[in-house]
């Protein structure tokens, strides 16, 4: 049996397991996350494991496959364990290399270290590359530490003793009390203090509530719910049970997009690890609590992230919002009592229990506290996922973390939020990154997708990208959402397609106006920020399409066109290859020649040429 | 249909287990035939006419049966800013479909995804459940060539 009966036996545990690894000569710690699984780390996990075993030393050196750790871009990442020597890039081929050299005899393979761009040094621990400097890891930190799939990994590191510490003595209203003093908002986007919807939820009679955790994380360009859900799903379920615990609810449901196959697994891993450990079920670690969790997988609907969406989705209805005046604290899931809370804000909840609200409350601003992940993406040289106290300015995440844009290109904007965000140009880059400051600017932190545009991005179309999602998204349910969505896109439409005149701009800002108004919920309410603060910021970008037909950006399909330069093309035929549509034509080792009839300005011909002969204009 | 009976288990008359059970009828078959959604509707107590309901309004059902191959393009706004429109660009020409079609002869499906959360590899497809990190037009055109088995060099402009 290994049910943990009491929080003593959580204890022993520990000291057993940790006993245990003292035993290990070394780790190597390879990441296994969304990211580094695409970039192949699964051959490379497999081939150190194969290598070790042909070398005999499987008992001595364990491979821990991890969740992410941020530095997608660089991935497959692998670490060893003690020293924290960080490969990047690695693999399965070098494994013999790194089994033979770096385990067992201490040499460091100079081609798999880091090298920074900006000073073109090699750096040989994760610690020394600017992209981990200035962050602040709190929570992704945690993840190299821990195997997904193995809850042994969890305890060890310390886990679930604030959930023990909870139920040895913590009152719910303490608990409460002491996230309300922590000053923890919601990290879905909305910024709701989390304390007051615990409290709210609590004084709510009956004993029938509940707990869910939203990862429906639909928002396009942010992907940090997936990181931590997929990497440390037991922090997860711990801060939900912590919460559980507070409002009195005995059930859960963790919510989770079916587009993040790997964290449905890992969820589904560790609740039953939980159960088996007795960490989930009745009379968890011997005290009154009861407490059990589901795992739900969402059908990918945008809207199903709005909080009554989502719950119609759980009760295996369809996902349209319903009007908010009386709050799901009261009326929720099943009409009972429910806190739902983003994945980020679980979180945050067992490291308050432990280390207390002040520690949790001695970074960030005034009204925005702790730290928060973002997704740093786009046109950037350092992609991945970033986490800093909250205040930090765009200009630090950016340049010092992100070291500003690939391509030799100049950063033009970022667009925070998501589609309910908005694009701020690099002269506000000092704003720091909060609830409030970013609202107040017309974009708005969100949940913390930070996708970084350059000159070659047209801020036009990223209003009509955003227009055009929505309108998918759209649930439908409410006329100014439903109408009005499509209406700002046929405008932005008419605009990029060189058939936009002057008024129209003023019936945009008007229709906006209405629909941000007249909507029922989140998603139509917040639906016109991307083109109001695209008009806001980037009011030349309109005037250029709708005045003089151009592009400046080279984007829009209908008002440029693609030539080749004659003195530049060899006739090597990569174009013409390339071209889908065959539209480009010659002979062999001739000029090519662009067919205007036929090119659907795809601008895949740009890509392909090696020559730079193929310009927009 | 026994193949199903897995998939009800422990889910008979039990209606708010609906998405969960058309996931996974989803998962087995590629879609989600008529037989199917009746004997799901019937079993978990559902009225046939919301079973639709809610298999129309979700993305990730499909009423149509999928191709051998499924390639699906990221075009969550990472993707998006990184080219992610000359990816469907290049299936349009290649294959003459839009997204959520399928060719004629049934080799291809085309998908598109708001966001697979692998943001900074963009832009992304994914092959039949592997992701394909930094895609360009010319890495897809080879993909969709090898997954329909044509030869190299073999091009067609349909």
């Amino acid at each position: 049996m290994r049910k943990l009966k009491k929080s003593s036996d959580l204890e022993s545990l520990r000291k057993r397991l940790l006993a245990a690894r003292r035993r290990i000569r070394s780790t190597i710690v390879i990441c296994g996350g969304t990211g580094c699984q695409a970039s192949k780390s699964p051959e490379v996990i497999a081939a150190i494991r194969a290598e070790l075993a042909k070398q005999g030393m499987e008992r001595q050196v364990h491979v821990r496959a991890t969740g992410c750790h941020g530095f997608c871009e660089q991935g497959p990442l692998l670490v060893i364990e003690p020293g924290n020597l960080f490969y990047c890039q690695v693999k399965a081929g070098d494994a013999k290399e790194i089994v033979a050299r770096t385990v067992k005899k201490g040499d460091v393979i100079e081609r798999l270290l880091y090298t920074d761009p900006v000073s073109g040094r090699k750096v040989r621990t994760e610690a020394e590359i600017p992209f981990y400097q200035a962050q602040d890891r709190r929570l992704l930190g945690r993840n190299r530490s821990v195997d997904p799939c193995a809850i042994e990994d969890y305890i060890a590191a310390g886990g679930y003793s604030a959930l023990a510490k909870t139920l040895a003595g913590i009152k719910p209203e303490k608990v409460i009390a002491e996230i309300k003093a922590s000053g923890l908002r919601g990290r879905g986007g909305a910024g709701f203090p989390t304390g007051r919807k615990w409290a709210e939820c609590a004084e709510e009679p009956g004993d029938e509530k509940y707990v869910v955790c939203n990862a429906d994380e639909g928002d396009p360009g942010a992907y940090m719910d997936r990181c931590l859900l997929e990497a440390n799903p037991h922090l997860i379920l711990e801060g939900m049970m912590i919460g559980a615990w507070a409002i009195g609810a005995s059930a859960g449901y963790i919510y989770v997009r079916k587009e993040y196959p790997l964290a449905v697994r890992h969820a589904r891993i560790a609740v039953e690890q939980a159960r088996e450990f007795g960490l989930l079920g009745g009379n968890i670690l011997g005290s009154p609590f009861s407490f059990d969790v589901e795992i739900a997988r969402g059908g990918g609907a945008f809207v199903c992230g709005e909080s009554t969406a989502l719950m119609a989705s759980l009760e295996g209805k369809v996902g349209e919002p319903r009007a908010k005046d009386i709050h799901t604290v009261k009326d929720g899931l099943w009409h009972k009592p429910t806190a739902l809370n983003n994945v980020e804000t679980w979180a945050n909840v067992p490291a308050i229990i432990l280390d207390g609200a002040r520690r949790f409350a001695a970074k960030g601003t005034k009204d925005s506290k702790g730290t928060k992940i973002f997704a740093l993406t786009g046109q950037v040289k350092n992609t991945g996922l970033v986490e800093v106290a909250m205040g930090t300015s765009l200009k630090d995440i950016v340049f010092n973390i992100g070291g500003g844009a690939k391509n030799g290109r100049a950063v033009k904007a970022v667009q925070t939020g998501g589609p309910s965000g908005g694009c701020l140009p690099v002269d506000r880059f000092d704003l720091p990154v909060d609830f409030d400051t970013l609202s107040e600017a017309g974009a708005m932190m969100g949940s913390g997708g930070m996708v970084v545009m350059d000159e070659g991005t047209c801020m036009v179309d990223v209003a009509k990208y955003f227009l055009g999602f929505l309108q998918d998204e759209s649930c439908g349910k409410c006329v100014p959402c439903r109408v009005g969505v499509d209406r700002l896109l046929e405008i932005v439409t008419d605009i990029t397609e060189g058939r936009g005149r002057r008024e129209q701009i003023d019936l945009l800002k008007d229709l906006a106006d209405t629909i941000s108004v007249a909507s029922l919920c989140a998603l139509g309410k917040t639906a016109p920020n991307p083109v109001l603060s695209t008009l806001r910021y980037f009011p030349e970008e309109y005037i250029a399409h709708v005045d003089h037909k151009k592009c400046p950006a080279g984007v829009c399909k209908a008002l440029i066109r693609y030539s080749i330069e004659t003195d530049k093309c060899n006739g090597c035929g990569s174009c013409l290859r390339a071209c889908p549509h065959g539209a480009i034509y010659s002979g062999k080792k001739k000029v090519h020649v662009i067919d205007d009839k036929e090119c659907q300005k795809c601008g895949i011909c740009v890509a392909e040429c090696k020559f730079a002969a193929i310009t927009v204009n | 249909m026994t193949e199903l009976d897995p998939v009800l288990k422990g889910r008979r008359s039990q209606p708010h287990l609906l998405i969960e059970t058309l996931q996974d009828v989803q998962e087995l078959y590629g879609y989600l035939p008529e037989q199917a959604m009746n004997a799901v509707a019937r079993e978990l107590g559902v009225p046939l006419m919301e079973a639709y309901r809610v298999a129309c309004f979700y993305k990730a059902f499909s009423l149509k049966p999928r191709g051998r191959n499924v390639f699906t393009v990221c075009t969550g706004t990472a993707c998006h800013v990184r080219g992610a429109n000359l990816l469907l660009d290049q299936v349009r020409g290649q294959l003459n479909i839009e997204p959520g079609e399928t060719t004629a002869d049934g080799s291809v499906t085309l998908k598109r995804v708001n966001c697979v959360g692998a943001c900074a590899l963009g832009p992304v497809v994914i092959e039949d459940g592997t992701y394909c990190h930094h895609m360009t037009p010319g890495k897809l055109r080879k993909a969709i060539d090898k997954s329909r088995g044509k030869k190299k060099g073999a091009r067609d402009h349909a």
